[in-house]
């Protein structure tokens, strides 16, 4: 498994919004095919590491890599042509279109100079049954008519559309119900089959135990664990992980002998 | 197809399975039901005015000068509102499109009468037209400030262009045969059956298309009975209008008042036009979704302050020609051209046809429909007269008062209606 080379690979990055250092050193791997979950509690730095990757922020120092090339990325232009996609929480789904005009939003294809409706439409069919989805009856409803759950997928399918190497999904659980989470979870298991790398933003121990491959468990700033979903690994870990940083021999060293670690 | 493909597109069910005839009209039930109403007020409100106004009146209400009459009185409102449309649709209003109307009419009307030819008179009037609306367009995209404030800035300034360029004459007449001709003309009643005919056949061709594209969801009786509908009305009104319509003495004297007045074609290749541009171009797409929802617009990387630039610029040039209109329907331009209740009504006729006030729903035919809505109520009710409907009060139907009730009412049923089908949503 550790053969498999990281997709993406962060490596030491530091960020500081002022005198405030929001990210310490932080490495971070996305490997293609599995999902990687990031955890951690609010203000532990998640959102701002995932924007550093968006490009929204950029970082004070670190490198990063894609497919072993090192990258610089300086806006979301830069993000989205290295095919990473980010997938926030709110959507941002016009939901006066329907489900193929919001797919294609932005990125319309073109025939003649006019709207190609029947490729633009196929090709959103043909994305959304990869994926396996068989909770949307129609691609020409209107956002409007749909679900939670039908939404999510929706704006998961969009990422996917454009080929993207590394989906980043910021919660995608959170405002679901039971039924429509097993949905999506299953289209996230069904976007790392793909070989896409997927990150996934949740605070959701079992959600998490069910269809991640790897933890990374962020604490005040820092990466305080990377490890792999084993059978073995437990709800408390992650929780330990979480709260202090540390569950039994995995994670930070206590601050005493921080110092003695880092040196 | 592969067994595999078979499985797979029967998720999409809806989108696959031929639909019967029976099924479409189930969907529009249910979508009715859901709030979704779209044009429905506004073309039952067409059918209960007709229906009104021929019972109160039918000598005088249903007749073929009548029917020319009223094309022409609604002409000048339907364009204003398919131009106001375009700002409706991203949740903006412009106040002042009735006097860039205005504004427009006058520069053609003085090019004019300082011997400009026509073409290069209206070129200006577009220009200027254009200009107004993109002067909007900058103050409330780049500037930020409500598109409300501007306009209603705008509403005073452009009225004070308008009397500037009037000056003291008062009235502008205007000669040109062609600018005249337009509300008022007719086509002969050989190019009224060519155009009946030439309409079908491109309203023909759209319906196939949409057909063979829905992959089965838009069955082919449908499509006859749309066809067999808008050929049976086309080819009604058009036999009627072909009839001599002068008055009885007039036509004694030899006088032949007959033909599709003009006003129908130039409304139609602007509906096809527009409508084309809304929704058969990425622009028109891309306007869609920022009225829908702005952030998601901008995070798809769309231009979210070049597209409310340029429906204003948009709205400038269609409320310009809206403008040629009024200046035709009295051949003349005054420092009430576009004034007084035009913009009321524009707006008014966008959202009685269906068109939200709160952005992202609408179409260029609500304009239409809204439009005839408006134009029939003045039309109709003077032919009502002095009548007391309950025996109680004499109400005269013809004053200026009862109509602007009577639309000001209609107005306010079809925002109701628009606000209760969001509340239901």
């Amino acid at each position: 498994m550790s053969n498999d080379k990281p997709i993406l690979e962060l490596q030491g990055i530091n960020k500081s919004f002022g005198p405030v250092q929001v990210l310490r050193a932080v490495d971070f791997n996305v490997y293609a095919g599995k999902v990687t979950a990031l955890i951690g509690d609010n203000g532990a730095g998640k959102s701002t590491l995932v924007k550093c990757i968006a490009g929204v922020h950029p970082t004070d120092s670190g490198e990063v890599r894609f497919n072993g090339q090192s990258v610089s990325i300086h806006g979301p232009k830069d993000a989205s042509e290295l095919g990473i996609e980010i997938v926030y929480q709110d959507l941002a789904l016009c939901e006066n279109l329907d489900v193929v005009q919001n797919m294609f939003l932005g990125r319309e294809r073109l025939k003649h100079g006019l709207l190609d409706g029947s490729s633009m439409e196929q090709a959103a069919r043909d994305t959304l049954a990869s994926l396996s989805v068989r909770t949307l009856k129609s691609v020409r409803q209107q956002v409007m008519s749909l679900s939670g759950g039908q939404r999510q997928t929706v704006a998961i399918a969009r990422a996917v559309l454009w080929n993207s190497k590394v989906i980043i999904l910021d919660e995608p659980t959170a405002a679901l119900g039971v039924a429509q989470t097993a949905q999506v979870l299953e289209l996230v298991r069904n976007l790392a089959n793909q070989g896409v790398g997927v990150v996934l933003i949740s605070h959701n121990m079992n959600e998490i135990l069910q269809v991640a491959d790897r933890v990374s468990a962020m604490y005040l700033g820092q990466v305080a664990a990377d490890i792999e979903v084993t059978e073995s690994t437990t709800r408390e870990t992650l929780v330990e992980l979480i709260t202090s940083g540390r569950s039994g021999d995995v994670g930070l060293i206590t601050n005493d002998a921080e110092e003695e670690v880092t040196a | 197809m592969t067994d595999t493909t078979t499985e797979v597109l029967a998720d999409f069910a809806l989108d696959t399975t031929a639909k019967s005839l029976g099924d479409v009209v189930s969907d529009a039930k249910a979508r009715f039901k859901s709030g979704n109403l779209g044009s429905l007020p506004s073309v039952l409100a067409i059918i209960t005015l007709v229906a009104i106004f021929g019972y109160a009146n039918p000598d005088a209400f249903l007749t073929t000068s009548n029917l020319a009459n009223l094309m022409g009185q609604a002409s000048a409102v339907i364009v204003i509102a398919m131009a106001v449309t375009f700002v409706l649709l991203l949740g903006e209003i412009d106040l002042a499109a009735g006097f860039t109307a205005g504004v427009a009419a006058t520069v053609m009307a003085t090019r004019l009468a300082d011997g400009w030819p026509l073409w290069q008179a209206l070129a200006i009037s577009a220009l200027v037209a254009i200009a107004l609306g993109m002067f909007t367009g900058y103050m409330v995209a780049k500037v930020g400030i409500p598109s409300f404030v501007v306009t209603l800035a705008n509403f005073l300034s452009f009225q004070g262009i308008l009397l500037l360029l009037v000056k003291d004459k008062g009235t502008l007449r205007v000669q040109s045969t062609p600018v005249k001709a337009l509300v008022g003309g007719n086509l002969s009643p050989t190019l009224s059956w060519l155009l009946v005919a030439v309409g079908l056949t491109l309203f023909a061709w759209s319906l196939w298309r949409t057909m063979a594209n829905s992959y089965g969801a838009v069955p082919r009786s449908l499509v006859l009975i749309k066809l067999g509908g808008a050929a049976a009305a086309a080819i009604m009104v058009t036999l009627l209008l072909n009839e001599n319509r002068a008055f009885e003495k007039a036509k004694e004297q030899g006088t032949v008042i007959d033909g599709i007045p003009y006003v129908v074609p130039a409304i139609m290749v602007l509906l096809v036009l527009l409508t084309f541009l809304l929704t058969r171009t990425q622009y028109g797409r891309h306007l869609m979704a920022v009225g829908g929802n702005p952030e998601a617009a901008r995070r798809a990387g769309i231009n979210v302050q070049r597209i409310r630039l340029t429906a204003f610029g948009l709205c400038g040039l269609i409320a310009g020609i809206g403008g040629i209109f009024l200046a035709s329907f009295v051949d003349s331009v005054d420092p009430n051209t576009g004034a007084n209740d035009t913009l009321l009504l524009a707006v008014g006729a966008a959202v009685i046809g269906g068109t939200s006030l709160f952005g992202g729903k609408g179409r260029v035919l609500n304009a239409v429909l809204g439009g005839i809505v408006l134009a029939l109520i003045p039309n109709g009710l003077p032919l009502v007269g002095q009548r007391s409907p309950f025996g109680i009060i004499d109400i005269d139907f013809s004053s200026s008062g009862v109509k602007f009730i009577c639309a000001g009412l209609a107005l306010l049923a079809a925002s109701s209606v628009d606000a209760l089908s969001r509340k239901g949503a």
